[in-house]
């Protein structure tokens, strides 16, 4: 299978600071990618690079083949900026008839789209009388036009409520369900881990990790910690015999390597008469995202 | 390729529209012509000129102020307005081609001052028609001068268009384009005056001095009405179109050639904005 994105080690400069350094990353058709990273990490800066908007100072990027911002890559691309701004004085139908038009696509399309992201009530009120979440779903009927091959969205989700979120992701899936390769960067950990195929990390520029979310857990090795609530005046003895961080008076953490877990359980066991509650915490999304996102060479300086 | 420009066209065209562009200017440009031609009416009887003819000079030369303006107005703020609040990117993200959103702005803009320049002078001209006594020739006169306004409010929306490409930022295309109107339809001719008194009468006066006022757009359009017109009372520079080197259509050729290199540079400098 034909990757309809290829990033292929793509480094980007603003003046001197480098925003993008090495980045690599492919998207098939079919697969929804999620992006994620800190604020300035460079998501952004990478779609506008995959649009053609921004030069890379070098690496390549081809969008189903072609060179970024090339005519034949404009075909094959839909965007969904990170701000969504439409000329203020349009009906969301004139905007997505207007979106329809540059993309040469029949104009019936138009009420399909406002009514699968529920825009059809307001279709002919002025686009600049909508709610924040209206012209996001604007923004995402615009991104929908003509079946695309690859949908850049960046952060589409971004002040939505919980029930847009999930229609959201709902129409996105139904897109990558007929093809779409599907880029999409949020900051929102827990719905991408279901809602996506696939997560890459991004972190001052550099690809940290990619892979789904099983296989960044395992790569990440990140222990799971058991907190155990000692009975009065046992918490001393449990540190001394198990070691780990102290919490306060009575309780206790302990960091416990995947493989060693059962063990360990096993010798707390025999300190039954000291314990009175224990809690297992396997490394959560923010655990991992943390994880690849710290880690690195200049990590020592932060 | 037709469809883009045209979809561009008609999004353009409906906001032109719906900022009141369009009434805006053609209330402006009407009222003026209507009290120069109430002007005119009150003179008309002195001269041996009729009213149209007459009022066709003075708006003429007013024209050269006014038109210049509504076109700038109308397009600095058209290209760095959208790079400004982002939704320009959503366009260039389209296969739309970066000129043919150039040209597609460019197009619906000059047609919505066309559009303005028709009904306002067209109306002035059928109103003093039915005032005064009209001639052959002056409904000519009427007739280039509505035209050539025409091709004078395109260039200035090129110009206004180009400037704000050029520039990405409204404040800065704003300031352009004052300087710009400043420059052309002001300075441009104080300077040129200032100029031919020095020099006096030799070289310079008779074959330097008329390339230079059709090198500007607004100097061409004037030079070209009021040539046009054997009896107009004319003073200053425009006595020039009484003893021209080349013929008055020449002017004309001048303004094509502003009109294809705003187009042409716009549309170049589109191709880089970064949205
Ligand atoms: N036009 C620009 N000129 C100079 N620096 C820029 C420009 N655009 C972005 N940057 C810098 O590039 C870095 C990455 O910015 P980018 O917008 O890609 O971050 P992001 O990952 O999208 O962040 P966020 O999550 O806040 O949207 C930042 O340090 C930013 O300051
Ligand atoms: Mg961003």
């Amino acid at each position: 299978m034909t990757a309809i994105l290829a990033i292929n080690a793509l480094c980007l400069s603003f003046g001197g600071q480098k925003v993008l350094d090495d980045v690599s990353l492919s998207v098939q058709p079919g697969e929804r990618l999620a992006l994620l990273g800190h604020n300035g990490a460079g998501k952004s800066t990478l779609f506008k690079t995959v649009l053609g908007f921004l030069r890379p100072s070098s690496g390549t990027v081809a969008v189903a083949g072609h060179a970024p911002g090339s005519n034949a890559a404009r075909e094959a691309v839909n965007y969904l900026p990170e701000v969504v701004s439409f000329q203020r004085n349009l009906s969301g139908r004139e905007v997505l008839s207007y979106f329809s038009g540059l993309r040469g696509t029949p104009k019936a399309e138009v009420s399909d789209l406002l009514a699968r992201v529920g825009l059809l009530d307001a279709a002919d009120r002025a686009v600049g009388a909508y709610s924040k979440g209206m012209r996001q779903r604007l923004g995402l009927a615009q991104a929908l036009i003509g079946a695309p091959r690859l949908l850049l969205l960046d952060e589409p989700t971004s002040g939505l409520d919980p029930v847009s979120r999930h229609e959201f992701y709902e129409v996105i899936a139904d897109a990558a369900a007929r093809g779409s390769a599907v880029l999409l960067s949020s900051h929102g950990l827990e719905e991408v881990q279901d809602k996506t195929d696939r997560i890459a990390i991004l972190a001052r520029g550099r690809l940290k990790a990619e892979g789904t979310l099983a296989e960044l857990a395992q790569e990440a090795g990140l222990p799971t910690t058991i907190r155990i609530s000692a009975k009065p005046g046992a918490a001393d003895d449990l540190h001394g015999e198990f070691g780990g961080r102290r919490i306060n008076g009575c309780r206790l953490d302990l960091d416990c390597a995947q493989g060693a877990k059962v063990d360990l359980l096993a010798r707390l066991g025999q300190h039954q008469d000291r314990l009175r509650d224990i809690e297992i915490c396997p490394p959560g999304l923010t655990d991992i995202y943390r994880h690849f996102s710290r880690m690195g060479p200049t990590e020592d300086q932060i | 390729m037709s469809t883009r420009i045209g979809t561009v066209f008609g999004q353009e065209l409906r906001q032109a529209r719906r900022n009141l562009w369009v009434i805006l200017a053609t209330a402006v440009l009407g009222l003026f012509a209507l009290a120069l031609a109430l002007f005119g009416a009150g003179q008309g009887s002195d001269l041996k000129v009729d009213v149209l003819t007459l009022t066709a000079v003075s708006l003429a030369t007013l024209s050269v102020y006014l038109i210049p303006l509504i076109a700038l107005l109308m397009s600095y703020d058209s290209i760095s307005g959208e790079v400004e609040r982002g939704s320009l990117a959503l366009t260039f993200a389209t296969p739309v081609r970066r000129w043919e959103v150039f040209v597609g702005k460019f197009l619906a803009q000059t047609v919505a001052v066309c559009v303005a320049i028709l009904i306002a002078f067209g109306t002035v001209g059928c109103i003093i028609g039915f005032l005064a006594e009209i001639s052959g020739d002056g409904v000519l006169a009427w007739l280039r001068l509505m035209l050539s306004a025409g091709g004078l409010g395109a260039i200035f929306v090129g110009i206004g268009l180009m400037l704000s490409a050029l520039t990405g930022r409204t404040a800065r295309a704003a300031a352009a384009a004052v300087g710009v109107w400043l420059l052309l339809v002001v300075l441009y001719d104080v300077a040129l005056l200032g100029a031919i008194m020095a020099a006096g009468e030799g070289i310079f006066a008779t074959h330097v001095f008329p390339w230079l006022v059709i090198a500007n757009p607004a100097d061409a359009f004037r030079l070209y009405n009021l040539a046009m017109i054997d009896a107009a009372p004319v003073a200053g520079i425009d006595g020039l179109s009484q003893t021209l080197p080349f013929p008055p259509v020449a002017a004309l050729a001048a303004l094509g050639l502003w009109l294809v290199a705003t187009i042409a540079i716009g549309s170049a400098r589109t191709k880089r904005i970064v949205p």
